[in-house]
């Protein structure tokens, strides 16, 4: 078996005012995983990949990238990875082409090489005509774009996405998708993604973790995970108006509004059986799609410790 | 990463200090030049005229040393703080830190940023003084050395307090409450022998002295204090300042968590 991208054992992080932001943590993504870790604000993600990446000194535990301690050798492990954080870290005032240049740079890629590197990455980023702009002008999903170029130019095996489409459009958030499944797919690159967009995991991921209170809660793989959903919630759109929610046998309904209803569906059940008791009360659905997507139903049972996982919220 | 790989990205960071204040000239070039052709105006020609010689030199002559050095010293300490905390305030200093470059390569980045700065500084001002007076440099690679060795030693001061600031403030509070009184009074406008004696003892205790002595002893050929212990005095502090900041970085001091 492969050497694992990342491997943490232990891990904890405790703050100066004593908040212990990570309680011990053991994690593992494998080499070429597209890999998600989930959780509320605050739970200790960014904590994480801030260790990882050096930006956060550790308090315990155990990392190692691709084999490498980075207590022993964290040089050597740097250069296996790119880094996407979740704020905007680039001075403004410089070009764009110069910021990637300069990262290349600081990896001790001689110039010619970080030129034509830095031009490619530009090119399939969309970015070649703002190369010679300063990053200020640029909009919010071509500066997130600007990371992803900065943090690929030396070719990492792993590849750390903290929140890389935030506030971005679903035109743009889409082609970086793409991007990212293709240099996932193609290049092999382990990628790392962190978002509050559980769609998005839920579409690229393999793999997940999800980390709550500073407590690994989940780690599976997307497949098994989605298999211990109990309970779908869906909504359906009726095409008269009710005035309270339906009877209906074996199913939990609730009455949203008179043209709408919330249908709990649990695993086993047939949805279609639910129609069928509805067609005989002469109630016609016009549309149905979920409440929340499934991922996010299984990531509100598992971070929300004060109500009943799978039931109507 | 490999000596060659460490040349190539402290050379990065040269270029990218170099860069910046020359994109902003108006800022960092220019003041300093109008600043220190007032003085050579003011405190050099009409002022000084009526001072008479001081330390047997026209007295234009003793304060240009003094004054290219005032120069050198608020420069290159002002550029790398003011630039390395930029970089800490916009956070792309992480681009630093992602990095596998090593934490001396990257001081020694900032500190020739900030000692090119300086030096440049010092050369624009020098000129600006030949339209006042004329100089014959008695002791040149001296000259050389201390100039050199005083902009990196204010450089490593100016990214030690980047590395404690937190706010705009705190990097103008050194330059301004300490740097600047210090070289006032570290004798760039007079030689200390013209004070009380209690206040010549003072006076040594303040390290400019030494180095704006030495500069004036490496153009003029006189000095209130010792060149060769003012030389070793300057290298040691360059050496205890850049363990101490090398230190803080290692550490993380201001920018890790």
């Amino acid at each position: 078996m492969s050497v694992p991208a990342l491997s943490i054992r232990g891990l904890t992080k405790v703050y100066g005012n004593q908040h212990q932001a990570l309680k011990g943590i053991d994690l593992t993504v494998n080499d070429g995983d597209f890999f998600a870790l989930l959780g509320p604000n605050g739970a200790g993600k960014s904590t994480t990949l801030g260790i990882v990446s050096s930006m956060v000194n550790k308090s315990a535990g155990k990392v190692e990238i691709f084999g490498i301690d980075i207590d022993r050798n964290f040089s050597l492990a740097k250069y296996q990875l790119g880094v996407v954080p979740q704020e905007f870290n680039f001075n403004p005032f410089e070009k764009v082409e110069d910021i990637v240049l300069a990262q290349a740079g600081f990896y001790g890629i001689p110039r010619k090489k970080a030129l034509s590197r830095t031009r490619q990455l530009l090119e399939d980023l969309g970015l070649s005509d703002k190369r010679e702009q300063q990053a200020r002008t640029l909009s919010g999903g071509m500066k997130r774009r600007l990371m992803i170029a900065r943090a690929l130019v030396h070719r990492p095996r792993l590849l750390i996405l903290d929140e890389p489409t935030a506030g971005v459009d679903i035109e743009l958030r889409r082609s970086m998708w793409e991007y990212m499944q293709r240099i996932n797919e193609q290049e092999g690159t382990t990628i790392i993604l962190t978002t509050h967009y559980l769609e998005e995991a839920e579409a690229l991921c393999g793999n997940i973790a999800i980390i709550d209170q500073g407590t690994i809660v989940k780690d599976s793989s997307m497949r098994d995970l989605l298999a211990e959903l109990d309970v779908e919630t869906f909504l359906l759109d009726t095409e008269e108006p009710l005035v309270q929610a339906p009877v209906l046998e074996d199913f939990q309904i609730e009455l949203l509004d008179s043209g709408q209803l919330a249908l709990a569906v649990k695993r086993g059940q047939h949805i279609n059986d639910a129609f069928q008791q509805l067609s005989q009360q002469g109630i016609r659905v016009t549309s149905l799609r979920n409440r929340s997507n499934r991922l996010e139903e299984l990531f509100v049972s598992l971070v929300d410790h004060g109500k009943e996982a799978g039931g109507i919220r | 990463m490999k000596y060659q790989q460490i040349w190539v990205a402290f050379w990065t960071v040269l270029v990218r200090e170099v860069r910046r204040f020359m994109r902003i000239w108006p800022q960092t070039l220019l003041p300093p030049s109008i600043t220190m052709a007032m003085y050579f105006l003011i405190f050099g020609n009409l002022v000084g005229s009526r001072i008479g010689q001081m330390d047997g030199f026209p007295y234009i002559d003793y304060i240009v040393p003094g004054l290219i050095m005032m120069s050198v010293i608020t420069n290159s300490y002002s550029n790398v703080a003011s630039s390395f905390f930029g970089t800490k305030f916009q956070r792309s200093v992480e681009e630093l830190i992602v990095s596998p470059m090593p934490n001396w390569a990257i001081l020694a980045g900032y500190i020739a940023g900030g000692a090119a700065r300086g030096l440049l500084v010092g050369i624009i001002v020098t000129l600006v003084s030949m339209f006042f007076t004329r100089l014959d440099i008695v002791h040149p690679l001296l000259t050389l050395v201390v100039v050199v060795l005083t902009s990196l030693l204010f450089s490593i001061g100016g990214f030690i307090n980047a590395l404690l600031g937190n706010k705009f403030d705190d990097i103008s509070i050194v330059p301004v409450f300490v740097l600047t009184p210090l070289t006032y009074l570290g004798g760039v406008f007079y030689s200390i022998h013209t004070l009380p004696t209690f206040w010549q003892h003072v006076s040594q205790l303040n390290p400019i002295l030494y180095m704006v002595n030495t500069f004036r002893y490496g153009i003029l050929g006189v000095s209130d204090i010792s060149a060769g212990w003012a030389m070793g005095a300057i290298i040691i502090f360059n050496v205890v300042l850049f363990a101490l900041a090398l230190s803080m970085l290692n550490r993380g001091k201001g920018i890790r968590h």
